[in-house]
């Protein structure tokens, strides 16, 4: 049992890290699709960084700042050029997959270093991203750059109204999201698969943009979707090593049926009149000008 | 060419394709499409190299193309459409499911022919040609059943389609051979490629005690959890020489250059028809790789004179007696399974405990 929630832990990891990351961007009102591009960039740069310099931390470090470049491609398009965000996150997700194709050749067949173990026979990364969750919680929530943060996100409008700076809050959250997901990235090289391999994130960026809508833009939320994804690709295979049949295909879509139902019953709510916080920002995906 | 700047240049291409072609008359265009990337390191990588192997056999006389990681579904028959509106006459896809992207494509395109790989479904311009993988499981079970300390060997299954299901059944049946009292755990990724995911499958498995991890999935993550645990495994598809001498002890290589020379020959002299193959260790399409130190010499001897039976046809892996999993019987003493039979394989021998998943 405990060995099943410390492999849940480790699944869960590299989606955790990517949904606060999105989250937060999200919260700011940018919707950035580039989230798996960002991941592998991460998880190349990571890897490639732990395996020159033996250390895992320098790697992690690496991966952030990769991420963070990365979106900051995007902020540039997005935020300066006014691009739709939509088509820009796709494509970054495209271009840092097939960037991470070419440059990741000469590391295929390359060997990571030992990861950091931590306390409790978790290391250290499965730690920072439980202890991210109630800093963004305390950030968004408890601090004055959060709520201006949040303002941004839910009109953008009335923000630059009041004189808040639009630009740079959303550039700052997308620079935030981009090391986050470059973090979790580099957890799928470092820490679980233990080597780079072209296109290795698999689809886990999407996942952490499901967990954010299944979340309901709540951090803690994150972490119960994070667990609830990561939960059941663990469980099932667990399930299976030890002989039992389980409904794999059951399984594996429960977690997507599971948003589909928060979202209903959110706009069920909605609907009745018992609207309730906790929906998307309102400026969420549209393009902020100073000028219009 | 990869798939990104294909889409982008689709357009492009349906244009190109619609003028009569001058130049590229005398020279053949053959593509491929590989459903993981050519880096993956095990099955799509190997594709690449036989194309390669055309390429370099044939210079100038042909043109390929590839387009990678191309996901198994409605992308497929886009993809292969792509492929024959470019001017390709010879298409190979190289995944069990493309099988029916491949069958309507060829439908639209008479003139076009298409190779399709480990699939049953032929047509005019359409064949398969597939490899006798269960051929090197039954050397690599023979390994897996000498090599295991705890008697626990696991297997990590892509999809429960009958090539896989016969590769679990032989290395089982080969391990139980030298090891009678080996258990096999079984547990099913349901992709062909997703490293975090063939991971985590390896060390579900290993947390249940399994010390020796044979795998029909693409990449080299399991074998990366396997050396970080002090199991052992096998390079699949490729032979994954990185990680020799242990955790990866042997490997089951796929030699598709031989069958695509062949094949693309046939295509340049006007001889090509469509046909079914299904080829093994003797003709050369399953390789196994170096059998390295780590494992004893005795045994390394035994995996080899194996080998060296199947290869003559002396010995076939599925030989009665078996009963199938439910204790009925299959095969009589001395019987061989036949192909209709072992191409249609949906159960699992007797002694297996895992389920058959539905």
């Amino acid at each position: 049992m405990i060995s099943v929630f410390i492999l849940l832990l480790g699944a869960a990891t590299p989606i955790l890290f990517a949904a606060l990351g999105e989250l937060v961007a999200e919260r700011a009102g940018v919707l950035n699709l580039g989230v798996e591009g960002m991941m592998v960039g991460g998880a190349l740069a990571g890897f490639a960084a732990a395996h020159a310099t033996g250390s895992p931390a320098l790697g992690f470090a690496v991966a952030a700042l990769a991420g963070a470049a990365l979106s900051m491609l995007f902020a540039m398009m997005t935020q300066y050029l006014l691009s739709n965000q939509v088509a820009t996150g796709l494509a970054l997700t495209l271009f840092g997959l097939g960037l991470t194709a070419m440059f990741g050749k000469p590391y295929e067949g390359v060997k990571a270093p030992a990861m950091m173990a931590g306390p409790l026979g978790l290391n250290w990364m499965i730690w920072l991203g439980l202890a991210m969750v109630p800093v963004v919680w305390w950030f968004l929530v408890r601090t004055r750059p959060g709520l201006i943060l949040r303002a941004v996100g839910e009109n953008h409008d009335a923000a630059h109204g009041l004189g808040y700076p639009v630009r740079a809050m959303r550039i700052a959250a997308l620079a935030f999201g981009g090391a986050m997901a470059g973090m979790g990235g580099a957890y799928i090289s470092i820490a679980t698969v233990l080597q780079w391999t072209e296109g290795m994130t698999a689809g886990a960026g999407w996942i952490a943009l499901a967990i954010v809508v299944f979340a309901q833009w709540n951090p803690w939320g994150v972490l119960a979707g994070a667990w609830l994804f990561g939960g059941v690709t663990v469980l099932q295979l667990r399930l299976q090593a030890a002989g039992v049949a389980v409904p794999v295909q059951f399984l594996a879509m429960a977690p997507y049926l599971a948003t589909i139902l928060v979202l209903v019953l959110i706009s069920a709510r909605q609907k009745f009149g018992r609207s309730g916080g906790g929906a998307a920002p309102g400026s969420l995906g549209r393009p902020f000008h100073a000028l219009r | 060419m990869n798939r990104r700047t294909l889409l982008g240049s689709a357009a492009a291409l349906v244009a190109a394709s619609a003028l009569p072609s001058f130049a590229a008359e005398d020279k053949l265009k053959v593509g491929f499409i590989y459903v993981g990337p050519v880096g993956d390191g095990g099955w799509s990588f190997q594709h690449d190299l036989a194309r390669k192997a055309v390429v370099e056999k044939y210079g100038d006389k042909v043109e390929t193309t590839f387009i990678e990681s191309v996901p198994e579904g409605a992308d497929a028959e886009r993809a292969l459409t792509q492929l024959a509106l470019a001017g390709n006459k010879l298409i190979f896809a190289t995944s069990f499911g493309f099988m029916d992207a491949t069958i309507n494509v060829a439908k639209k395109f008479p003139d076009v022919k298409f190779e399709h790989a480990t699939g049953y479904k032929t047509a005019e311009n359409v064949s398969t040609y597939d490899a006798r993988f269960y051929e090197g499981r039954a050397v690599m079970g023979t390994i897996a059943g000498r090599m295991t300390k705890s008697n626990k060997i696991g297997y990590i299954g892509s999809f429960p389609i009958p090539e896989v299901i016969q590769g679990i059944n032989s290395s089982f049946i080969h391990a139980r051979k030298v090891n009678p009292n080996v258990e096999m755990k079984v547990v099913w990724a349901y992709t062909w490629f997703d490293p975090a995911k063939e991971a985590d499958a390896a060390a579900a498995l290993i947390a249940e005690g399994v010390d020796v991890i044979l795998q029909h999935t693409d990449s080299t993550a399991p074998l990366a959890k396997a050396q970080e645990a002090g199991a052992i495994g096998f390079g699949q598809a490729s032979d994954m020489a990185a990680f020799k001498p242990t955790p990866r002890v042997s490997a089951i290589i796929d030699n598709w250059a031989p069958y695509y020379i062949k094949r693309v020959g046939e295509a340049l002299d006007g001889s090509w028809k469509s046909h079914s193959v299904w080829l093994g260790i003797g003709d050369g399409e399953v390789e196994i790789g170096e059998i390295t130190d780590a494992v004893p010499a005795e045994v390394k001897a035994e995996a080899e004179a194996l080998k060296a039976k199947i290869a003559s046809g002396e010995y076939h892996p599925f030989t009665g007696p078996l009963k199938k999993q439910d204790g009925s019987d299959w095969l009589a003493e001395g019987q061989k399974a036949e192909d209709k039979d072992l191409s249609s394989m949906n159960f699992y021998v007797e002694g297996i405990a895992a389920p058959m998943p539905k």
